[in-house]
């Protein structure tokens, strides 16, 4: 694989687990040895060179914060390491403990400390000797929900303080979503797709990466042909119409995906359903139906006063947005 | 489940164990204050068999002899706590290497073969290499056997710490050595500290393979009260044994609770 990222950027692998993402950060952070290939940082060579000559600074899955020491000791590590004097390496991690709202902790031992508070002394370690890179390893998936959304918030306005590149691994769709700059969509060791979260999600690239993103219908289609990106295409039912397609993708049995969320209730609509089953969601309503050849397909509507809900077993015709259906690759 | 002590015959079972191994501790503990000569006579309560054991015609013999074993103990338990150090690592921390299941029998063997064994093998070894028997003799051997013993805690303590912690301190700029040193080693303290506890207290009160290997003229604590027992039991060896009884349970309390202590950074 070919992976490059931007100087300054919140970059995000994302991929189920046991897809290589973990893999890939351990490489870039000399922890695994490269059997082929290169990787680069800001075009010098680091392949071959130890973690300790890497500048390179990771937040583990689990924190590893060292129990025997002290959060302002832990914090220290990487400066005392480098050799900065104390008086200068004590002032930097009052300021990282600052930034992570810890500084009062700052002589207390990681055993005393709440997870979440853990999770930050982590984050100001790695960030303390100043890397050019920062490498998080699934940082906030031991946290609770509620935190792990307030925490998604601050690590990106430190990210943008800093200034630091930020390297992050999840399996998380929606902490990707929310954080990147740039997301590397990973699977069986390959990258399937990198882009901005917008790309990501409205212009996946194959069925692998709309089906991970988000909630998706993914619908077998007729492609007659393809022009200049536009693809022609049968839905099952024989529904003709024309909709972008993915690169590389020619005329044959192919699939489409098309978002929930995108599609409405309207009787001029394309696709003929059976309504099955109606989930109450709060924000929203998710309408389990049934197309006219029997495959599955979800209709999310948005749960306003003026939206007539059908009841189990109605026939609707569904109406798909513009943009709502996207031709993919295999 | 039924508490084990709803077994019918259990509590007999418990207490013929209990003084079975322990009325023999308890009564010589108890006849090293006799005031009496007779070793099977109660004669009242005295502290006289502990000054001869420092100040009696013995003194100097025994003496030497526990200067010796502190000696033997001390370097034997320390070597063999460096030794264990560094096969733990190796063992736990070097991933999988050829001969990995070998080198960990080779450690643990002194466990399983008898002493006597170890004793004669040992005693034939240095004949024929041509070491003369004594303190170095002794030493050799002690450190041989006491490494399963210093092991057997480093190296449970050792598979308790993730390995992630070397990794961050690598992470965060440190050599292979800080990193061993400044977050492996602390961790490891108590396991290390328990190792050489034990492997001291086997030091000092082994007798066989000393007894083999020593040579003449030269005695540890063990084979000095076993040279004395030979011309018949006096209660200053009663006196000595309650001692070095004293030490083991101090020793092994020490273990214990150091481990103990060690749990809470874990």
């Amino acid at each position: 694989m070919t992976l490059d990222i931007a100087d300054r950027a919140f970059f995000t692998l994302l991929g189920p687990s046991g897809c290589g993402k973990t893999t890939l950060l351990r490489l870039i952070a000399g922890f695994e040895d490269l059997t082929a290939g290169e990787i680069a940082l800001f075009g010098q060579p680091i392949a071959g060179l130890p973690p300790d000559r890497r500048p390179v600074n990771t937040v583990f899955q689990n924190y590893a914060l060292f129990p025997h020491m002290t959060v302002a000791q832990n914090v220290e590590f990487g400066l005392r390491m480098k050799g900065v004097p104390e008086p200068q390496r004590r002032a930097r991690a009052v300021r990282m403990l600052e930034m992570v709202h810890l500084a009062d902790l700052a002589g207390r031992l990681p055993a005393e400390l709440s997870g979440g508070q853990q999770q930050r002394v982590a984050l100001a370690r790695a960030l303390a000797p100043g890397p050019r890179v920062l490498l998080l390893d699934e940082p906030l998936s031991a946290l609770d929900l509620k935190l792990r959304q307030a925490m998604r918030v601050e690590l990106k306005a430190i990210q943008e303080e800093t200034g630091i590149t930020f390297v992050f691994v999840t399996h998380d769709q929606e902490e990707a979503l929310s954080m990147s700059d740039s997301i590397a969509v990973m699977s069986a060791g390959r990258i399937q797709q990198v882009g901005t979260p917008r790309e990501i999600y409205e212009a996946p690239v194959n069925r692998f990466v709309a089906d991970f993103i988000g909630e998706t219908n993914l619908v077998p289609a007729e492609v007659e042909r393809v022009e200049c990106g536009t693809a022609r295409v049968v839905l099952p039912g024989g529904t003709a119409l024309a909709c972008p397609a993915a690169p590389g993708v020619g005329p044959g049995a192919h699939h489409v995906s098309i978002r929930p969320e995108r599609v409405t209730l309207s009787p001029a609509g394309e696709l003929a359903a059976t309504v099955e089953r109606v989930v109450y969601l709060g924000s929203d309503l998710q309408l389990m139906t049934r197309l006219a050849d029997g495959a599955p397909f979800a209709v999310r509507l948005q749960n306003a006063a003026r939206v007539a809900v059908p009841a189990p077993g109605a026939a609707v015709r569904l109406h798909l947005e513009e943009g709502a259906v996207r031709l993919l690759a295999d | 489940m039924r508490g084990v002590r709803h077994y019918p015959g259990f509590g007999a079972a418990a207490a013929a164990c209990l003084v079975l191994l322990y009325a023999p501790l308890i009564v010589v503990t108890a006849y090293s204050f006799n005031a009496s000569t007779s070793i099977t006579a109660w004669g009242g309560f005295s502290w006289r068999w502990y000054v001869d054991v420092f100040t009696g015609p013995e003194a100097g013999r025994f003496g030497l002899a526990a200067r010796n074993s502190l000696i033997i103990a001390s370097v034997a338990a320390t070597l063999a706590t460096l030794i264990a150090t560094a096969a733990a690592v190796a063992m736990i921390r070097g991933g999988a290497f050829r001969g990995r299941t070998v080198t960990y029998a080779l450690i643990n063997l002194p466990l399983l073969v008898p002493e006597m064994v170890i004793a004669v093998a040992s005693l034939i070894f240095f004949t024929l290499i041509g070491l003369p028997p004594g303190l170095l003799t002794i030493l050799i051997a002690h450190v041989t056997f006491c490494i399963p013993f210093a092991y057997l805690p480093i190296a449970a303590r050792l598979s308790g710490i993730e390995p992630g912690f070397e990794a961050a301190a690598r992470d965060l700029y440190a050599s292979r050595w800080q990193a061993f040193r400044l977050v492996l080693l602390p961790l490891l303290g108590p396991g290390i500290v328990s190792g050489f506890l034990l492997a001291f207290i086997i030091s000092l009160d082994d007798f066989i393979i000393t007894n083999f290997v020593k040579g003449a003229g030269m005695e540890t604590l063990p084979t000095a009260i076993y040279g004395s027992v030979k011309q018949g039991i006096k209660p200053n060896i009663m006196a000595i044994s309650t001692l070095m009884l004293l030490t083991s349970i101090a020793f092994v309390t020490l273990s214990y609770a150091v481990n103990r202590i060690g749990q809470k950074t874990r």
